[in-house]
């Protein structure tokens, strides 16, 4: 315990360091991100204790703070949490070291940084809901800050608002419900908090819409796209690869909350499913129609945060029915997925970070061929974006072969309340996956392979030394937890024990099965890539007597053939998009060739969030048109200001003395 | 006796402040408040006199008397602007609403409770009528200077309730709050008189265009 | 592991090309003609093994690893398959999944090979794959999840050794299933009515745009890799229709290749009877095969 809030206090040192020595760059950096670099590592090493060892450091200390107190406390749960953030925080932090040299105002953007990391550890150690919401506010506006470091651009400024009035939405949910919990105790200390069965419901609720919001559920998801593309890449890593799980920490925080004394209603399984098969579906199908790279990256990150839902759902389910297999696999699944989407959506941001940098644009339609010009950051995508699909053997197939064993497990069950969202859990999955294949052979296609399509990639260089460390070590880790998973997955039982209140050596009972089936995939996946290297060392003996020549693609006769005769991306996900038109709205702008020799047309598609779109803008428009109506009394005049102040202050004289 | 008659001295110029036209003789009156007041914190202490009580007394007519009445007068006059109060509520009837407030004062001072007995039975309900008087000054005068008046006048109200209730408040309290007053006067005279640069005027009716938006 | 639990993927390995030789025989047939030798396609991947390669300067290393990649993937999902109710070497509890995701692997990475060349036709081609398989896979799982509650077991060998329990206790969801499974099949194997694998107009090409540009060995991967899935998916299928479990395990295995090779023929007739597919109308032929899918599992629910 004593390390972590070292860590913690180095992090805000460092990042006081850093914007003092906003003047001498050099230092700046040095202070910012070495002192997160530094920290970080401090920090791994009690997470790791904790979580292999499951024993609990706990600190209380009174506070000045009416209801308030200085209570941390680091059990499995928050180490299964802690774990991404120093690890994928510090990398970020050796990958913005580079990244961000140059730019203006760094001492801000270091100090800024290292005060979300340092946040997000107090929020994810906080047992006391008033320091829970303090470190919860200041991951809020450190991110804020973060996100509008860029401000000159009306895009940025735009964005950082949504994403603070969305923050500030959710928790106000957040608020009230620690109030619920902490009334029939009269503390807000976590360990004291009670749930009566009439109000569990509602406290469910509200902990889903307001740690929801931070998670990107959807339709609370739409600061997401705009949000984390406004932010400098290795923000980006950071808030998708952590910051949104955080929501997810607190949904679960509440959820071990709630069903300590009763079984979960089955209700609130089935409404975590639904909104996983949502999120999972609509991420997905938005990602498809995105020219942005990060904001692809961005809707694919709220897909992401729908299959954690549905693992989440699952163990509810399992809590539900009492079956505790069911539960520690989709607990098993959900927690696994969040360390796992950690990596590879790091790895992904820190890519397309790289890529933004040397070319100057986040455009795919503008891009194309960069594998040859950037072949450290082409394969570290390759890895990232094969891993997301969630193929074998990397580390995205563990997590989802988890969640396809528990939803099997529940399909297998005689009971239709839990076999129907199990089944759905499997087509949503599958469909998702398929999904999830093409947004990212799109993304990963249109950008590294096939000829330039603009001038923007003439002069891309492969990014430095610091940049291709960061993505080199995710992308290992990437591999490494899918090869290593029947070794790893046990670790979080300590945890998923925790959350399902079983005991941690029947949860490892429960999962036996499924860490066999895990050791014997990656067997198979090993023979995978053994019988990769073989053909491949086939096929070289094959072609080393033969003659290999070059050619140009074949072009069917054209006579010159251009760059510009490749498939874009937007021609790729065509016949997709069409068919979730219905769900994606988009609007096409085309002005249409016209008459026997026409001149110049054009075409152009936007796709704006639909829930923004069609949901909150018009809601948000009616509620500045209803408080409009009150504009008269912002009027300017002083004296009637004054006035107001004194007629309240003689009525209020008259009522209590009269 | 002398508290009572220098309470009275008190009202009787927060009334005719209520009907001044005159700019410069609206400062004389504060000033002539200020030194009121300081007579006043002489007379209030019973035991006595005593430095600490002496030189307070000398400090709020040095800085309420002279100071802010010399800081305003230049600020009148480097404005150029013209001397009227230009009230929005004409001054029949600020007088009239002055009578009637001191009347309520006095109802609403016989209803409060009170932590101690006050020095003399008048002072609450004239301190009070004072403080309303400055509120009013502010709320229904133009100009911004009046403005400034209307708070020094506000600040006389409460200093007079402060000194009738508490015995003995420390030195440092009260210098820390003609510290304060001192400060937001020169604020204020530095402001009017960028206004007045900026804008010809000093109406601060005028000034409801900076507003933030407009219909 | 006996030597009888290896049957299943030397078999595949053996006979996969056999399968193409008859499909296209049957096709020659009912057109008319003598056609093909049965063991052509061997033919043919001899005949390619010994050229040399071509290679586009657009492409890179992706282009010339992915069909060893797929073909490993390909090699790695024969491991899992069992055959005529014998177990396959690989068996563990949710080998089904491991093995749909095996061929997505094969798959996304010929659509990089495709995207790597820079060309509209391989594009166009890569573009129509992703959304076909996007679509497909719900169906292929549903129905494998289907199979597993019914036969109560999670993996492949388990719950083909016990599918005469299914037909006896659930005849029509398995009807169903096999109908949803032979879907599936002519679409991952990119048959007709989804595709035509002897189409060779850019318009109109699915698979066979995506391989334009590779040739020699590439191709001879390519081709395997596909008579591979061919046999694979094919044995998944005639495991449902051929429930033969006699006990003595070289006559369920002689019936499961026999039902290979009558399935192989009934490809043939349904290349020869039927036209392709507008593209258009391919999504609601996936969409209803997703529904019997689940149709299926949902009579297994009862």
């Amino acid at each position: 315990m004593v390390l972590l809030l070292i860590a913690v206090a180095l992090l805000v040192a460092s990042g006081i360091a850093a914007l003092l020595a906003q003047a001498v760059p050099r230092w700046c950096t040095r202070c910012g991100a070495g002192g997160a670099m530094v920290a970080c590592t401090l920090g791994l090493v009690p997470s790791v204790r904790v979580l292999l060892g499951g024993s609990v450091e706990s600190l209380h200390r009174a506070w000045a703070v009416p209801y308030g107190a200085f209570f941390v406390e680091a059990d499995a749960l928050s180490a299964v949490f802690l774990l991404p953030i120093f690890a994928l925080s510090g990398l970020a932090a050796v990958y913005g070291a580079e990244y961000s040299r140059g730019q203006r105002r760094l001492g801000t953007s270091w100090f800024f940084f290292n005060l979300l990391v340092g946040s997000m550890v107090m929020v994810v150690l906080a047992r006391n809901a008033v320091l829970f919401l303090m470190a919860w506010e200041v991951m809020a506006l450190a991110s804020f800050f973060l996100v509008t470091l860029d401000d000159e651009q009306a895009s940025v400024r735009q964005a950082g608002w949504t994403y603070l009035i969305a923050m500030h939405l959710g928790t106000a949910f957040v608020l009230a419900l620690f109030i619920l919990l902490g009334r029939p105790a009269g503390s807000l200390d976590f360990d004291r908090f009670a749930s009566s069965s009439t109000s569990a419901g509602l406290l469910f609720l509200l902990a889903v819409i307001g740690f929801g919001t931070k998670a990107g559920f959807v339709p609370l998801h739409v600061w997401l796209p705009e949000a984390h593309p406004a932010a400098p890449s290795h923000v980006s890593a950071v808030m998708s690869g952590v910051m949104i799980k955080t929501g997810i920490y607190g949904l679960l925080r509440v959820l071990a909350v709630l069903t300590a004394s009763a079984a979960p209603p089955v209700w609130w399984g089935w409404l975590l499913v639904a909104i996983g098969v949502t999120s999972g579906v609509y991420g997905i199908v938005f990602a498809l129609a995105q020219r942005d790279l990060k904001r692809l990256l961005a809707y694919s990150s709220v897909e992401n945060i729908g299959i954690i839902t549905l693992g989440i759902g699952i163990g509810v389910l399992g809590m539900s029915t009492g079956r505790a297999t069911l539960s520690a696999l989709g607990f098993a699944g959900a927690l696994l997925h969040v360390w796992n989407h950690a990596a590879f959506k790091g790895l992904l941001f820190l890519g397309a970070g790289s890529v933004a940098h040397a070319t100057g644009t986040r455009d795919v339609e503008e891009l194309g061929g960069l594998l040859t010009r950037m072949p450290w950051t082409g394969v570290t995508f390759l890895i990232g974006a094969l891993a997301i699909c969630g193929l074998p053997p990397l580390n995205g197939f563990v997590s989802e072969l988890l969640l396809y064993l528990a939803a099997l497990d529940g399909a297998t069950v005689p009971a239709a309340a839990a076999a129907v969202p199990a089944l759905g859990v499997i087509a949503a999955l599958a469909l998702i996956g398929g999904l999830a294949a093409a947004a990212f052979t799109k993304a990963f296609g249109t950008v590294f392979l096939g000829e330039p399509r603009s001038g923007a990639v003439a002069h891309a260089h492969e990014s430095g030394p610091a940049m291709r460390v960061a993505l080199i070590v995710l992308a290992t880790a990437c591999g490494l937890i899918g090869m290593l998973s029947p070794l790893i997955v046990p670790c979080v039982g300590s945890a998923i024990a925790a959350l399902s209140h079983d005991s941690s050596a029947s949860v490892h009972a429960e999962m036996a099965t499924a860490v066999g089936t895990l050791r014997t995939s990656a067997l198979v996946g090993g023979g995978f890539l053994a019988l990769v290297g073989l053909v491949v060392l086939a096929r070289r003996r094959l072609l080393s007597a033969r003659s290999v020549e070059a050619a140009g693609t074949w072009d069917c006769g054209y006579a010159q053939p251009t760059a510009r005769m490749q498939y874009t991306a937007a021609s790729f996900a065509q016949p997709l998009t069409t068919l979730f038109g219905g769900l994606l709205r988009t609007q096409r702008d085309v002005d249409a060739p016209r008459g026997w020799f026409p001149r110049a047309a054009s075409f152009a598609t936007t796709t704006p969030d639909v829930c923004g779109q069609h949901a909150y803008t018009p809601l948000f428009a009616a509620i500045g048109r209803g408080l409009g109506a009150l504009r008269w009394l912002q009027h300017g005049e002083v004296h009637l200001y004054v006035l107001y102040i004194a007629l309240t202050l003689l009525v209020l004289l008259v009522w209590r003395l009269g | 006796m002398w508290t009572d008659t220098l309470l009275v001295f008190l009202a009787l110029s927060s009334l005719l402040l209520l009907g001044s036209s005159r700019l410069t003789r609206c400062i004389r009156i504060v000033a002539f408040q200020g030194v009121v007041l300081g007579a006043l914190t002489l007379a209030v202490h019973r035991d006595g006199l005593s430095v600490r009580p002496l030189l307070l007394a000398v400090a709020i007519v040095g800085i309420k008397g002279v100071a802010f009445p010399w800081v305003l007068s230049r600020v009148l006059r480097a404005g150029e602007v013209r001397r009227e109060v230009e009230p929005f509520i004409s001054y029949n009837v600020s007088l009239v609403v002055g009578a009637l407030t001191l009347g309520l004062s006095f109802w609403w001072s016989a209803r409060l409770p009170l932590p101690m007995p006050p020095v003399s039975s008048l002072i609450v309900p004239i301190a009070f009528f004072t403080t309303l008087a400055g509120l009013f000054v502010i709320v229904s005068r133009r100009k911004a200077l009046t403005q400034v008046l209307g708070y020094l006048v506000l600040e006389n109200g409460i200093y007079a309730i402060g000194i009738g209730l508490v015995a003995e408040t420390p030195m440092v309290v009260e210098l820390g709050v003609l510290l304060d007053v001192f400060v937001a006067v020169f604020v204020m005279g530095i402001a009017i008189f960028h206004i007045n640069r900026e804008f010809d005027h000093i109406d601060a009716d005028r000034l409801a265009v900076l507003r933030d938006w407009s219909a | 592991m006996a030597v009888v639990s290896f049957l299943p993927p030397l078999l595949a390995l053996a006979g996969a090309p056999l399968l193409l030789g008859v499909i296209n025989r049957t096709k020659a047939v009912v057109a008319g003609r003598i056609g093909q030798p049965l063991l052509q396609v061997y033919f043919d991947l001899a005949k390619l093994l010994r050229k040399g390669a071509v290679y586009s300067r657009t492409t890179t290393w992706i282009f010339r690893a992915a069909p060893c990649v797929g073909l490993a993937a390909m090699l790695s999902a024969a491991t899992l398959v069992p055959l005529g109710g014998g177990a396959a070497p690989v068996a563990f509890a949710g080998d089904l999944v491991l093995f749909a995701y095996l061929l997505g692997v094969s798959r996304v990475f010929t659509v990089l090979a495709a995207l790597d060349t820079g060309s509209s036709f391989e594009g166009m081609g890569a573009s129509r794959e992703v959304t076909f398989s996007a679509l497909a896979e719900p169906a292929l799982l549903l129905a494998l999840a289907a199979l597993a509650r019914q036969t109560g077991s999670l993996s492949l060998s388990a719950m083909y050794a016990r599918i005469g329990v299914g037909w006896t206790t659930a005849a029509p969801a398995f009807a169903l299933l096999a109908g949803a499974l032979l879907l599936v099949f002519l679409t991952e194997n990119s048959r007709i009515p989804i595709d035509d694998p002897t189409t060779h107009l850019e318009l109109t090409m699915i698979h066979e745009v995506m391989v334009l540009d590779h040739g020699g060995p590439d191709l001879a991967c390519i081709l395997y890799g596909s008579a591979l899935k061919l046999w694979l998916l094919g044995a998944l299928l005639v495991g449902i229709l051929v429930p033969i479990r006699s006990g003595s395990a070289g006559l369920d295995v002689a019936a499961a290749v026999g039902g290979l090779l009558t399935l192989a023929m009934l490809i043939g007739l349904i290349e020869s009877s039927m036209a392709r597919l507008r593209l258009t109308r391919v999504p609601q032929f996936l969409v209803g095969a997703g529904v019997m899918s689940a149709v299926a599992l949902l009579l297994t629910l009862r």
